[in-house]
């Protein structure tokens, strides 16, 4: 018998009841939504599981959401039982004055970089990390230039005016 | 039957520069002899990052043939080189990398901007990539272009000849260029 969305949510919900929200499956792939402190759990649970066994880590990102107060930066897992080729999206959210994720790394060993381009980028800190220090910008850069806080344009260019782009 | 000789009698010579000449001699004035043999033996030290990098392969190819303008050899050491030909997107991370090589070239030592992106960023109106390498380096030439034609990187050659024929010989050791070097925080 194939593992079809249902069964992962059937059993997630059974492990976890009510902790785990917003269930979604947009283009077929199953999206739920789980609590900050709860994220090692709940892969754990989805690593172990004889049924489950989502022990490929496909993807590790984040998005930066400016509106939602409290709840600003989003990071997304993407994990992958090879087995079955089900895929399953999890997502966390955290505030962006307190970024503080545990680390997949010691579960996943390919998180480990991943988890550094996504502090690069949006300054997720991921706690237990073994080396949480910038993976492809400059290392003297003091800003995370994936948020959604700064303008499009460098502001170091001086050869750039509104009046150019006919919106002045 | 043995094949016709042909000669290639359409060499072009370059100019004697003015000056008195004799039986056997020529004077000139020594700055003329030395921008003559810098303008016609330029070494260029390419350093491609993208799409302008393949249109410079096809300026040293033989259909557009930078060799007629006597900048055959491309070393691939900065330590031989006086023409550093920047072709492509430089990334801030790259620019330190960028500035050490200039600095391993010897004086005298010029530099080309090879297209819109090392001339301004171009396109890449971003935070990670410089807006042009004239924010590390100093520039001698800027060629436009997204990526140029191979003619417009030999005109912008040809540009750079005619500012190597015509430098002055005190020119790096004046005031005005030891000011331009503060002015990048070299030396």
């Amino acid at each position: 018998m194939s593992l079809t969305n249902e069964i992962v949510k059937q059993r997630l919900t059974d492990k976890f009841g009510e902790q785990l929200t917003e269930w979604e499956e947009p283009y077929g792939m199953l999206t739920l939504r789980a609590p900050a402190e709860m994220n090692l759990k709940v892969m754990q649970f989805l690593f172990d599981d004889e049924q489950l066994h989502f022990r490929f880590m496909t993807d590790l990102t984040a998005v930066h959401y400016p509106e939602r107060k409290d709840e600003e930066l989003c990071v997304v897992y993407h994990l992958q039982n090879m087995i079955e080729n089900v895929r399953l999206r999890l997502k966390i959210y955290v505030p962006v004055e307190k970024p503080d994720v545990y680390t997949a790394s010691k579960l996943f060993s390919g998180a480990n970089w991943m988890e550094r381009e996504t502090y690069d980028f949006f300054g997720v800190n991921f706690i237990g990390h073994p080396n949480l220090i910038r993976i492809l910008n400059v290392d003297d850069m003091d800003y995370f230039p994936m948020r959604k806080e700064y303008e499009m344009e460098d502001p170091t260019r001086r050869d750039k005016d509104d009046q150019m782009f006919g919106r002045g | 039957m043995p094949r016709p000789v042909q000669y290639n009698t359409k060499i072009k010579m370059v100019e004697l520069p003015e000056g008195y000449s004799g039986e056997g001699f020529h004077a000139t004035s020594f700055d003329k002899v030395v921008g003559l043999a810098r303008k016609n033996s330029l070494w260029p030290l390419p350093f491609a990052t993208s799409c302008c990098g393949i249109e410079f392969m096809a300026t040293m190819g033989s259909n557009y043939d930078l060799g007629r303008f006597g900048a055959e050899r491309m070393g691939f050491t900065p330590r031989q080189c006086d023409m550093l030909l920047v072709a492509g997107t430089i990334a801030k991370k790259m620019a330190p990398i960028l500035r050490q090589v200039y600095l391993q070239m010897a004086e005298p030592r010029w530099v080309i901007a090879i297209g819109a992106c090392a001339s301004t960023g171009g396109i890449f109106d971003s935070y990670s990539v410089l807006q042009g390498i004239d924010q590390v380096i100093p520039v001698d030439v800027y060629v436009p272009g997204c990526p140029p034609r191979p003619e417009g990187i030999l005109d912008g050659i040809l540009k750079l000849q005619d500012i190597v024929q015509n430098e002055s010989l005190r020119r790096r050791g004046s005031d005005v260029y030891k000011g331009l070097m503060e002015s990048y925080g070299i030396q």
